[in-house]
């Protein structure tokens, strides 16, 4: 039965071309790509790795900006979990927050850089009448060499996802319980949280910020966006080797990465340390028993940290907006002296082309991994059986550095004679889609009541009209739910894109990202804002599509 | 429909772990009920599972169950012939009454439409077939439920408590309308319950699981 398949076939699909890829990175760092000629193993291409100046800064950058971000948005997430006491103010935080999770990281972080820069609206808003400046004054915010602009960029965007994960883990903990326990002991509700809730649900999202220290510590786009330069992360230092038009840097370039192989996984090891300490402080905390200490500083800075990151994530898309229509501008002006449209009319006839290919790239390997995904799902449930173990290698394309393996599959695909078309990197992206797309499905699958199947199966429907006629169009929301989030993962890919189409298929991410070198910013703002407002689409689509068909079912409205 | 079916539970034991759970010899005839009483967790739910063909993997059964002389206990749940009554009407959201209605009725069923209309006017509902399932009210629901259980011409049927969640004066209407169709249609009932009132109004026969 090709049901049986599927979760055979996504294991196939998600492991082998991973380890293939380290394979055919491993081999050339040690000299040996017998295509390029070299025929015989050498520590050459690490000789030629050490001696890249700056490198060792690199690596440290990439390391610390990974270990930052994470623990600076999986504190703010938490903090505000602890703080939010179902007011107006939090549900109003949750809702700005959770489209900021479709929103492409490239574009979150083109928002940033446009409000921070030296001439950006926060320095236009607050000059000359604070800073005195009537020029933009010469300080290098963005692309900083201490990569601060491009921490702050990582968790405007992780924040959204961290969120979402516990959000999801939440209920199972029963967290209103837990701490109306604690407070009838006399503990204050924040305080409650912390000790009686956070240390049951880290548990749960602990693959989810692997997965975070992972990204942050080996992305591409935004550090070409607000990384610093000189020298780059290490992530954007081993993508220029490997696109040297001198083909023996490749060796250089797969040297690079495993080395960021090895400093994702330093990372994680410290973060492992951390987490140990953590915890031992945590216990000593807990078994204090203070009971008010502190409530008022921890419920602030709850609403505080989030708020901050949340509007700064939105004012940047409105930057990017206003940079996209802005004619002359002079500097302290807040506002644009005119606007025009003569940005978008010039962008618009190179549009349609990236468009279309990223919609293509997007709704395949989207409805391929959705399809995957329900075969796998629908196989457990009719076989009765429940793969947690299984579940970590679903994590595996996002806590393996992207271009330690990616680059090494080019090479695969190079060797195989597999030209840079669509459907190669279709399949590059349904590496990264499947995880999302599953995970999300799951969930709603976990989440439905076995009795209504029970029921059909005893109206006597056969297995394939229970799932055509009953479980699909009931978990029709959730599913396309799904399927935005698989949209928004594939939009939002750079380097998939980049290598495993050598440059030649261009989408608007790629577009976006190319053009952060130039610097004209009224075309990335268009650039930027059409990204952005892509994923959008799939979710608004997803939102309204099952109010629409369920308009006459009220016992769908409230649902899932 | 109304052909007489005879359900017969030969030497039936669930265990888990290798510890008997359930034990059980019965016979039911066509129009009767039989009541199996308990605590919660003397594995009431765990018996229907099992006769209704959902037994969790963790649990080992043997026995025979025999529908009319046919041993079902190795069949999938769709091809068993028995039918289920939750305690929740669980009528399919997306479902307009009629659809409901239809969902459970075999395939080869001759004027469909003309038989949900004749459902609907039994149960005191004309004119509800294109309803939303959500806008009617509890007892509404219920009977929707039961007539969506005939209509699917079951040959035997398991009530799990299917009347603790409605309301005091309700409950009785309900469960005189259950048992005395089920009688009509001659189907041998088995009723899963802890509320001794249901196995009065049932009449027939009560087993207590202790456990």
């Amino acid at each position: 039965m090709m049901l049986r398949l599927a979760p055979v076939l996504i294991v196939i699909l998600l492991v082998a071309p991973i380890l293939a890829g380290l394979a055919m990175a491993l081999l050339p760092a040690f000299g040996y790509l017998p295509a390029l000629g070299g025929e015989r193993l050498s520590l050459d291409p690490w000789r030629a790795l050490f001696a890249e100046p700056g490198l060792w800064r690199s690596a440290a950058i990439s390391l610390t900006s990974g270990l930052l971000a994470t623990a600076i948005s999986l504190a703010v997430v938490l903090l505000y979990l602890a703080a939010t006491t179902g007011s107006r103010l939090d549900r109003w935080i949750r809702r700005l927050v959770s489209p900021l999770l479709s929103i492409p990281h490239a574009a979150a972080a083109f928002g940033l850089a446009f409000l921070i820069a030296p001439s950006g609206l926060v320095a236009r808003l607050a000059s000359p009448g604070l800073t005195g400046w009537e020029r933009p004054p010469d300080l290098l915010i963005v692309q900083d060499p201490w990569g601060l602009s491009l921490i702050a960029g990582l968790v405007i965007k992780e924040i959204p996802f961290l969120l979402l994960m516990s959000l999801a883990a939440l209920p199972q903990l029963d967290p209103e319980r837990r701490v109306a326990m604690a407070r009838s002991l006399g503990y204050r509700p924040t305080l409650a949280w912390w000790k009686v809730v956070a240390p049951s649900l880290y548990p749960l999202i602990r693959l989810p910020v692997f997965a975070v220290i992972a990204y942050a510590s080996s992305v591409v786009d935004v550090a070409m966006i607000l990384g610093p330069t000189l020298p780059p992360t290490l992530a954007v230092s081993i993508l220029t080797w490997f696109s040297d038009p001198d083909l023996d840097k490749r060796f250089l370039a797969s040297a690079g990465a495993i080395l960021q192989f090895g400093v994702t996984a330093t990372a994680l090891a410290i973060w492992w340390g951390l987490e140990r300490l953590a915890g031992r402080l945590m216990g000593i905390w807990v078994a204090r028993g203070g009971r008010r200490l502190g409530e008022t500083s921890l419920h602030l800075a709850g609403k505080l940290w989030i708020l901050l990151a949340t509007v700064t994530a939105f004012v940047g898309i409105a930057g990017l907006a206003i940079h996209s229509v802005a004619g002359f501008w002079r500097f302290p002006d807040a506002l644009p002296g005119s606007f025009t449209a003569a940005n978008w009319a010039r962008v618009l006839p190179s549009l349609a082309g990236p468009v279309a290919s990223t919609a293509l790239i997007a709704l395949a390997s989207t409805l391929l991994a959705a399809g995957l995904a329900l075969a796998a799902l629908e196989n457990e449930q009719r076989s009765g059986r429940h793969p947690s173990r299984a579940l970590w290698l679903l994590y595996l394309p996002l806590i393996v550095p992207q271009i330690a393996f990616l680059f090494g599959l080019v090479v695969v695909m190079e060797q195989l004679g597999t030209p840079p078309t669509h459907a190669l990197i279709t399949f590059g992206h349904l590496l990264f889609v499947l995880p999302y797309v599953f995970l999300s499905l799951s969930e709603a699958y976990r989440r439905f009541d076995p009795r209504w199947s029970q029921l059909a199966l005893t109206l006597g429907a056969s297995r394939n009209t229970l799932f055509w006629r009953i479980r699909l169009p009931m978990l029709l929301a959730p599913v396309l739910t799904a399927l935005a989030v698989g949209l928004a993962v594939s939009i939002g890919q750079y380097l998939p894109t980049q290598l495993l189409g050598a440059g030649r298929v261009t989408t608007v991410t790629t577009e976006a990202v190319s053009l952060a070198a130039g610097g004209n910013r009224r075309v990335i703002g268009v650039w930027a804002l059409v990204q952005a407002g892509l994923p959008l689409v799939g979710f608004i689509i997803a939102i309204g599509l099952p109010k629409l068909l369920w308009s006459n079912r009220r016992g769908l409205q409230g649902a899932p | 429909m109304n052909a007489p079916h005879h359900l017969e539970l030969r030497d039936i034991c669930i265990r888990l772990d290798d510890q008997p759970l359930v034990e059980l010899e019965a016979e039911i005839g066509p129009g009767e009920v039989l009541t199996v009483m308990g605590p919660s967790g003397s594995g009431k739910s765990t018996l229907l599972a099992y006769l209704a063909g959902f037994l969790a993997p963790e649990f080992r059964a043997s026995g025979q169950v025999l529908l009319d002389g046919r041993d079902i206990s190795a069949l999938p749940a769709e091809r068993r012939g028995v039918g289920l009554l939750f305690q929740d009407p669980l009528l399919f959201p997306h479902l307009s009454v009629a659809g409901n209605l239809r969902f459970g009725m075999p395939r080869a069923t001759a004027d469909k439409g003309a038989r949900v209309e004749q459902a609907l006017a039994n149960i005191g509902l004309v004119g509800f077939g294109n309803r939303d399932p959500a806008t009617l009210s509890g007892g509404q629901k219920a009977r929707v439920a039961l007539m969506r259980l005939l209509l699917s011409a079951p040959c035997a049927v398991l009530l799990d408590e299917p009347f603790s969640k409605l309301d005091t004066h309700l409950r009785h209407e309900m469960r005189r309308l259950v048992f005395d169709r089920l009688h009509e249609a001659g189907l041998p009932s088995l009723l899963v319950t802890h509320d001794r009132e249901d196995a009065e109004d049932a009449g027939g026969r009560v087993i207590e699981l202790s456990h």
